[in-house]
């Protein structure tokens, strides 16, 4: 097996980081775990290219199974279906609401819990962990249980509060872990310099916090819009997009949801590379400050 | 005891007298805390504790969905869950078991290539590992339903080279689901596992093979021991999903094939048995619970999330 195939540092560059020895030396015989990884990859995309390549299968009826070459047919009827259309539209406005509110829930609850100490916050991290270590099946069936023994009415109220539920001890990890890497002599500063609390946290942590709030918010958004066994439970005759998917396998998937499903991912790929991009520039254009 | 100039003599300790001003703010910062906390704090009392009391209540009524349900204190309810759905609750510990053992020795090796030799790409790495959390989860396995079909693309030619035979097939059989299950949960083992792996300082590396360490007896005694916590947090974080999870099974299993988490919702939806539904919950949830922390008693004291308090 060639694992570590990068030698130890030589004595003449005793600094130099272990993969870009390695990575001069990738080109002389091949690499067997790079290979794997590369499989690995391949696993992972194989169902996402199928259906991407679906979306543009030029099939007649419901049965989208085999080849029948290339169409965009699928991308111009994009919302012949009233039902799917119908249960697209919840799913997003849903998702919006979920992710405002769970953001705005964690963020608070993740701030408390990093900057004061209070009673009872050992029971609230391990609710927290309670909450995030839950089957999704035994989530559902306790919040149904409650609905019915307080005769709420099953339906978008009902899957907003389940979603923001499972939603915010994401955001609040998410938050967390960037509070933790703030120097908190920053905060102290502003407050030295006579700002109130709530000023020093809408001028000072706010703004350096936002990258763990963007994070949580996208992370909040895709649980909500993403989620289906738990929607399920508590969603009466409401339908989101995932629900409407689950029914239609029995009768054949139409090729509608092939597409939104590229169009979701594509998205989502789009905002993840260009946040890295700016993320990128940003760092560098730090990098250079600090160099002069 | 020491006795200092605080210390009354009658042994009783006062509250140091604060100033006004201090008091005011320490008032103060207890509204903060409680105005901080209360939104998520009452969101999760009411729609997380709240429902699972509710649950156990329901498990130990009797009634029905026309006239209500009363709490009877039933303790048949859990016994039969044992003795009528054994197999179901069986196969979903198996199915989990085998997933997480197999999404574990897949990612691992991905994991550790990309963090000591992903180099400059290791973004780019990571992004496409990432790549199906892009995609509805219901898509995914329905797009494994499709390519693992008995005329699909993957086993057509396979069986037109008289590699398989004619009546092969891998959905609806138990393999179909842990494939799938295992599919589902890599990216959530490998990600962590990643995080643990670029923590490890490379110079402990370094002086394991300086010290005459083979890659293999580094990566074993050095690497692999280092990078626990992530091990610790992907497992339970996939085989509690992978127990729980039953469309990986409705759409890649078959008959032979039922798990709990299929029995519990057609309790509630077709039966509408909700106290024997409700029971069958918190027997997984009580089985999931112990599993849980055996394994972290015996495997670490590592934290979960990451942070010292949890």
């Amino acid at each position: 097996m060639a694992i570590g195939t990068a030698p130890a540092p030589t004595a003449g560059n005793p600094a130099a980081p272990v993969y870009a020895v390695h990575h001069k030396r990738r080109f002389k015989r091949p690499d067997f775990l790079h290979l794997y990884t590369l499989l690995l990859m391949a696993y992972l995309v194989i169902p996402i290219a199928v259906m991407v390549l679906f979306g543009f299968n030029n099939t007649h009826g419901r049965y989208n199974l085999a080849w029948q070459g290339f169409t965009l047919k699928w991308y111009r009827n994009l919302f012949a279906i009233g039902q799917l259309t119908g249960a697209l539209k919840v799913s997003l406005y849903l998702a919006v609401l979920v992710m405002v509110v769970t953001t705005v829930m964690g963020t608070l609850m993740a701030y408390a819990i990093h900057r004061y100490k209070f009673f009872g916050k050992g029971f609230l991290n391990v609710i927290l962990v309670m909450n995030i270590s839950s089957s999704s099946v035994v989530i559902g069936a306790s919040l149904l249980s409650l609905f019915v023994a307080w005769n709420v009415a099953l339906g978008q109220f009902t899957i907003f509060a389940a979603q923001v539920m499972f939603s915010i001890p994401y955001a609040v990890i998410t938050v967390r872990a960037r509070l933790a890497v703030l120097d908190p002599a920053i905060e102290e500063a502003a407050q030295d310099l006579g700002a109130r609390p709530i000023v020093t946290f809408f001028t000072v942590t706010l703004p350096q916090l936002l990258p763990g709030i963007m994070g949580a918010a996208a992370l909040a958004f895709a649980l909500s819009i993403d989620d289906f066994v738990t929607t399920s439970f508590v969603s009466g005759t409401t339908l989101t997009f995932p629900l409407w998917v689950y029914g239609s396998t029995r009768e054949g998937t139409p090729p509608q949801v092939n597409v939104i499903g590229t169009l979701i991912f594509g998205i989502g790929l789009v905002v993840a590379v260009l946040s890295g991009i700016i993320k990128e520039r940003r760092d560098k254009a730090r990098l250079r400050l600090i160099n002069g | 005891m020491t006795i200092t100039a605080e210390t009354p003599i009658s042994g009783e300790v006062q509250p140091p007298k604060l100033h006004p001003a201090v008091r005011r703010r320490r008032i103060k910062q207890r509204f903060t805390i409680v105005g901080l906390l209360v939104p998520g704090g009452a969101w999760l009392a009411l729609f997380f504790i709240a429902p699972i009391a509710t649950l156990v209540i329901l498990s130990l009524s009797t009634g029905n969905v026309g006239l209500g349900w009363h709490l009877t204190y039933t303790w048949s309810n859990f016994s039969q869950s044992i003795t009528s759905y054994g197999p179901e609750f069986l196969h979903s510990f198996e199915f989990g078991t085998a997933a997480t053992i197999v999404a574990l020795l897949v990612s691992y090796p991905a994991a550790y290539w990309i963090a000591f030799y992903g180099g400059q790409r290791k973004t780019s790495y990571l992004l496409v590992i990432l790549l199906p959390f892009y995609v509805s989860q219901l898509i995914r396995t329905i797009s494994w339903q499709f390519i693992l079909a008995d005329q699909g693309i993957f086993l057509t030619p396979l069986k037109a080279i008289h590699l398989l035979p004619q009546n092969f097939h891998i959905l609806a059989t138990p393999w179909a689901v842990i494939g799938g299950l295992t599919y589902a949960q890599v990216p959530y083992m490998l990600l962590p596992i990643f995080a643990a792996l670029e923590r490890i300082d490379r110079s402990y590396v370094e002086a394991a093979k300086d010290l005459y360490a083979s890659k293999w007896e580094a990566v074993r005694r050095v690497v692999l021991p280092l990078s626990t916590p992530g091990i610790f947090a992907g497992v339970l974080l996939v085989f509690i999903s992978a127990v729980g999870d039953y469309v990986n099974e409705v759409i890649l299993g078959g008959t032979g094939t039922g798990v709990i988490g299929n029995v519990i919702n057609s309790q509630f939806f077709v039966n509408m048995n909700y106290p024997f539904a409700a029971a069958l919950s918190l027997v997984l949830m009580v089985a999931l619970l112990i599993l849980v922390i055996i394994y972290s008693r015996a495997l670490g004291t590592e934290d979960l999330m990451g942070g010292g308090t949890y």
